[in-house]
Parts: structure tokens; sequence; C-alpha cells
């Protein structure tokens, strides 16, 4: 395929334009080409870019939601093709995400979970309320690599302590990297409490999960594409 | 005349009101089961815990909400009116930190930050009320609620705008303000506090705050709604998009209220803010959330209800220039709106963080935004050629009877923390220090109000015994002496 098509992808994403997205896609397919080199030339940039002007400002979370689900709608066509293919979609990592157990709030972990789905991540979104216990289940059960814990409250930030104990305590602290987010949530708290990334917002998450798979590609569920 | 802030025509408001009714009718708001029997015996169809409200229930729920009642002080006198355009200003509440005076730094707030920061209010007279402002780290979770209000009620004689996270919370809350009123009936008819009661956005009356709402309204003390469209994320993107929200889950909340006790008293108000979108935080500080707060003010004015809103804060970390900008613009915003209570002062950080400093800067701000309010008006039978039939052109007015009597209504005084000196040096105090200064003078000056022996003891032992509950030993904040309190040697008694 010539290099405009990739462009005409990468755009898609940047518009946010889940029809032209799907539409490349299955002309792509139709074509007989490989759907792994639409994500990786194609879809991908697209999402890269966007996470770069929004760190610049220049586009925002409206058009951040719009590209995820221009992504969404692309991998929706490609993904079916690439089982055919007996191919493993690209995948960042496994990553179990929630908000602290006493808290209910979650618009940031959520939109945390869109980007990084965008983003290439396998994300199971466990919700508001998880508790330690449900945290460990998941990761088990999934094969995760990745834990994101979300807190709004000074009191329930407390909770992403507990979590990272049960871990140690159920010998799965050393193959699972730790995200810790939310208002009250600071660099100094993620380091007294042993996570190994605090991101301030959720492309920040995105770019902590993505330094964090590139430097332990060895950990259960990161499959750095 | 005095000046007045709108931002809605009124066939807008109209329109706004009009699409509100729509919404709790069509849509619908999610209820708790406190409020499904409510609802249905009045003839609202309730399905999968969404309640569809006709317009007519609404519409005669509002019929019986007063259009306005006091707040009293703790000696009996009417301290706050809720009604019309009176405007009262009071810290904001329930934030998790404090900005620390000596390392400029935010921490955990303890019981001695808000005892201190309930002693600064009652000095300082722009505050009509007080406010349960923080969240004290060292007071179990499920004792939080009860004690803030206790320590506010154990340093302040002022009216108390207040509220429960839960339900539980609201009867020990409620018990306490009866025994310092002198009885359930006492409060009743001379109520201190009014409840903050929170829907989540979009129109959702949860288990506990549709409870709030049934046991305030039985209880005769006045429900505050506080509705948060959050533009953008948790409600409409357009302003008046999220204005018609608050106002669609004002009115499902006044109907529940209503149902449970027609005529108690209820406070259309709100914290309504946009979702920036760049950021991905709530802002308080900005210009388009003091722009909501004013328009969905308006709204309940046009409904005849006493009002609310929730401005005087900032985005910012610190006592910075931000801090001024944003809490200064909407004091006066809000003032010209003639909302009865604004919330907020003092705090920074999107409500996450209380300052002392602030909060007596915020005075000056809310000062200002009074004397705003006062407009300009003529005084006697020339506006200035009597003035000048004496002084000519000498440009001599310094001396003029006129202006020895006239100064002290034309011109407000601010205290030291605004800066109106001469030249500036290099030895001169900044802002905060300033500000730090005039805390400090305050709470020097600071003096308990009475409270009769016996009442203060029920309330003692009232406390100790629902502190025994959560295995707290002691009373923070009063005693035995914290650390903080110490360092700081401020708690007076």
């Amino acid at each position: 395929m010539d290099i405009a098509n990739y462009n005409c992808m990468r755009q898609s994403i940047i518009d946010g334009s889940p029809d032209a997205a799907a539409d490349l896609a299955r002309q792509h397919i139709a074509s007989g080409q490989s759907p792994l080199e639409a994500i990786n030339q194609g879809y991908v940039p697209g999402m890269h870019f966007v996470g770069d002007e929004f760190a610049r400002r220049r586009m925002f979370l409206p058009d951040m939601m719009a590209s995820a689900e221009a992504m969404r709608a692309a991998m929706s066509v490609l993904d079916p093709e690439l089982r055919n293919l007996g191919e493993a979609r690209p995948c960042s990592g496994v990553v179990v995400l929630g908000t602290v157990k006493g808290d209910i709030h979650e618009i940031g972990k959520c939109l945390v979970a869109t980007l990084l789905v965008a983003h290439g991540f396998e994300v199971h979104d466990l919700g508001p309320d998880v508790s330690a216990e449900k945290f460990i289940a998941a990761i088990r059960e999934r094969n995760a690599g990745l834990i994101g814990m979300s807190a709004l409250l000074t009191t329930t930030m407390k909770q992403q302590r507990t979590v990272i104990e049960v871990l140690e305590r159920e010998g799965l602290r050393s193959r699972v990297k730790v995200m810790v987010g939310g208002a009250p949530v600071t660099r100094q708290w993620a380091e007294e409490i042993g996570a190994d990334g605090y991101g301030k917002d959720a492309v920040s998450a995105v770019a902590l999960a993505r330094s964090l798979v590139e430097t332990s590609g060895k950990f259960a569920g990161v499959r750095p594409v | 005349m005095r000046p007045r802030l709108e931002l809605l025509d009124r066939p807008l408001v109209e329109r706004i009101l009009s699409e509100a009714f729509e919404l709790i009718a069509t849509v619908g708001a999610r209820v708790a089961p406190q409020a499904v029997d409510l609802l249905r015996t009045a003839g609202a169809r309730v399905e999968n815990g969404v309640a569809h409200i006709p317009e007519d229930l609404a519409r005669l729920a509002l019929s019986t909400v007063p259009h306005e009642f006091f707040l009293y002080s703790r000696d009996g006198q009417p301290a706050v009116h809720y009604g019309g355009d009176d405007v009262h200003f009071d810290p904001g509440s329930s934030c998790l930190n404090i900005l620390d005076s000596e390392m400029r730094q935010p921490r955990p707030a303890q019981a001695a930050d808000l005892a201190r920061m309930v002693q600064l209010t009652e000095m300082l007279p722009e505050y009509a009320a007080q406010s349960t402002a923080m969240v004290c780290n060292d007071v179990p979770q499920d004792a939080g609620d009860w004690y803030r209000l206790f320590l506010v009620l154990y340093y302040s004689s002022k009216p108390v705008v207040t509220g429960a996270f839960s339900g539980p919370s609201l009867q020990v809350m409620l018990d306490l303000l009866a025994i310092e009123s002198g009885g359930a009936d006492a409060l009743r008819a001379k109520p201190r506090a009014v409840f903050d009661v929170c829907p989540s956005p979009p129109l959702n009356w949860s288990d506990f705050a549709s409870q709030n709402l049934v046991g305030l309204a039985r209880a005769g003390v006045p429900a505050e709604i506080v509705s948060m469209p959050l533009a953008g994320a948790t409600a409409p993107v357009t302003l008046v998009g999220a204005v018609v929200q608050h106002a669609a889950e004002c009115l499902a909340g006044i109907v529940i209220h209503q149902l449970a006790s027609p005529g108690a008293p209820i406070v259309w108000g709100g914290a309504p803010a946009i979702f920036d979108m760049s950021s991905g935080v709530t802002s308080m500080g900005s210009i388009e959330t003091a722009m909501l707060d004013v328009a969905c003010s308006q709204v309940g004015k046009y409904l005849g209800l006493p009002t609310h809103g929730y401005l005087v804060n900032s985005d910012g970390k610190y006592l910075d220039a931000q801090a001024g900008m944003e809490s200064g613009t909407s004091a006066a915003l809000g003032a010209l709106a003639g909302i009865n209570m604004i919330s907020g002062a003092g705090m920074l950080d999107f409500v996450a963080c209380h300052s002392l400093e602030k909060l007596v800067v915020d005075a000056e701000a809310i000062a200002s935004a009074k004397r705003l309010m006062a407009g300009i008006e003529p005084r006697g039978d020339s506006l200035a050629l009597s003035m000048f039939a004496q002084a000519g052109l000498s440009g001599d007015f310094l001396k003029l009877k006129e202006t020895r009597t006239l100064f002290r209504g034309e011109q407000h005084f601010p205290s030291a923390v605004i800066d109106r000196g001469g030249s500036p040096s290099d030895d001169a105090p900044d802002l905060f220090a300033r500000a730090q200064a005039r805390v400090e003078e305050l709470l020097a000056a600071y003096k308990r109000p009475d409270l009769s022996s016996a009442r203060e003891q029920a309330m003692l032992a009232f406390a100790e015994r629902e502190a025994a509950k959560v295995g707290l030993k002691t009373l923070p904040g009063i005693r035995p002496v914290t650390r903080v309190e110490s360092l700081h040697n401020t708690v007076s008694r």
C-alpha cells in the first residue's frame, strides 16, 4: 500500500472520524494487505500525533475521545482479520484499572481507560469502589502486567497503599507494574507507597504505561508491539 | 440604584425551566428507595429506580416551598436571611488539606486547623455564616461529619452551612444541633444550620442524598441543594445546557423534599462548574463557572426561591495573583447576582485546600463586592454643585464639611492586608505575610462566645459518647491540646 493511504488512516484518527477509519481499514483488507501494517503505519501514528498535540494544548479531550472512537472503529474491522490470519493483535500491555475501594469517582479513570485502549493496551476496567481482592483476582485472571489505581479523596488514596501491600503478600508485586493517579495523588505519594509511577492526567498516564512497558517487557501480560 | 447582574433574558429563563420540567418527566431522575414510595403515591411513575416526575407534581411542590427563611445565631437572633436579593458569604466546605501557614505548602487538615478557621471566621464580619470547612484527618471517617459540626458549634455563635456525607450522620448532627438549640422544636423554630444536599450528576438522587432530603424536611431543618453539573463531562457542554440540568436536579430534589414535608425550607443551590477540556479538571475558578452560578441562581430567583452558589475560590495552589483574580472576580459577580449564600471563600486547588491566609484576603474581596452592591447614590440635593460652590476651582475638597460627613459612606476601608502604602521597599511584607499577620491578630483577639454551662456540658457529653463509638478517646481540636494546637498556641478556651 502506498504511503498516501497510511496518511489517510492517520488523518482519520486525527480527525476523529470513525466512518473514515473503518472504511480505510476495509479497503486495506480488501486489497489483501497486512492488517498489522495498517495499525503500525497508519492508525497508531495518528494516536501518537493526537497525544502530542494534546500535550501542546492544540487538541483537547473531546478531540482525543473522538480519535479514540475512530481507533476503536478501525480495530473492529482489523481485529477479526488478525484472528483469521492467526496473528495476535498488537498489544502494548494488559492493564487492570479501577477506582479504589470507598471511592465512587471515575471520570478520570474512564478517560485513562479510553486512551489506553486507543494506544493498544488491553484494558480491564473494574469500575469504581474496587477492593484489593478484586484487583488481585483480575490481575490473576487476565494475566495483567500493569495495574492502574485511581482515588479522588485523601481518605481513599490510602487504599492504593493497601493494594500494593496485598500484591506483595500474594507474591505478585515483582511481575506487576503499579500506576497511581487521582486528584490528591502526587509523585511523592507514589514513591512513598512504592508505586512504579504517577500520572497527573490521562495523557501522562498513557505515557507512563508505555514507558513502564518499554522498561519491563518481560513482565507477564506485557507484549510490546 | 443597586447594581444587578443577569445573564439570561426572561424568555431564556422560561425555556430553561420548560426543558428542565420536560427532562424530569421524560428522561426522569434516578431516585433512592427512600423516595420511591413518596413519588409513586404522589403520581410519579417510577421504573427501575428512575422517577418520571410530571410537571404538575413539580409545580405543586414549588408552590409549597417557602420563599424565604432565616438562620439564627446562637443567641436566637435572625442572622442570615435566605430570600430576595440578600447576599451572604461563608467559607468553602469539607476540603481535605490546609495550606500550612509556616511551610506555605498543603498538608492534610486536622481538627485543630478547623478550630482555628472557625475562630478566624467568627472574627471576620464579612462571613455571615460558618461552614464545616475541613475534613479532620485525625478524626475517624465515620465520625467526620458530626465532629466537624461539633467543633463549629463549640467555637462559634454564627449560623452554620454544613452537610452529611452519609444517612446515619444526619441524625447524629440533628441531635447535636438540638442539644445546642435547646431541643428539636427549638431547632425547628429557629434553625442554626442549613444542610447541603448533593445530587450526583446527572439527575441522580442517591441513597444518602434522598435520605437527607427526607430527614431534613421532616426535622424542619433547612436543606440546601448543591447541584453540581460538570459542563462537558457529567452535563451538557453548553453553559445553558448545564443550567437546564441544574434546574432539573433541583426540581426533582424539591419534589422529594416537599412530598416528605410540604412547606419545609429548601434552597435552590449548587456548585456547577466547567470540565476543563485541556487538563480534565473541574475548574472552580474559571469565569464560565462563575457564569453558571449566576445563571443557575437567576433561574431560582425567577421561581421566587432562596438561592446559593459556590464562588470566591481558586484553582490555583497558592495565595497568588491567580487566586486573587479568580476569587475577587467571582465574589463581585455573585454579589451582583444577589445570591443569598455564596460558599467557597478560603479555598484553593479546586476546593481541595483551605487557607486561613486566603480567608482573610477573600474577606477583603467580599467587602469590596459589598461596596459594589451598595452602588452609587446621590447624597443631598446637589450632586457636586454645592461642594463646588464652596471649593470653587481651588481643588481643596478635603477641608469641606461634606467631605468629612460623607467619606465613610462612600469609601470602603480595607485592612492592612491590602497594600495601599507608599513606595515599595525591600523589607515590606508580601501579601502572604500581611495575611499571616492579620490571621494571628484576629486569632489573638478571639474569645469563645458564651454558651450556657448546662448546654456546653451536654454537648461535650454527647461528643464523648459518639467519639467512644468510633474509638476516639479524646476530642481533637478541643482537648487535650494537640500537637498542631500547641505549635500554634491559638485555641482559646
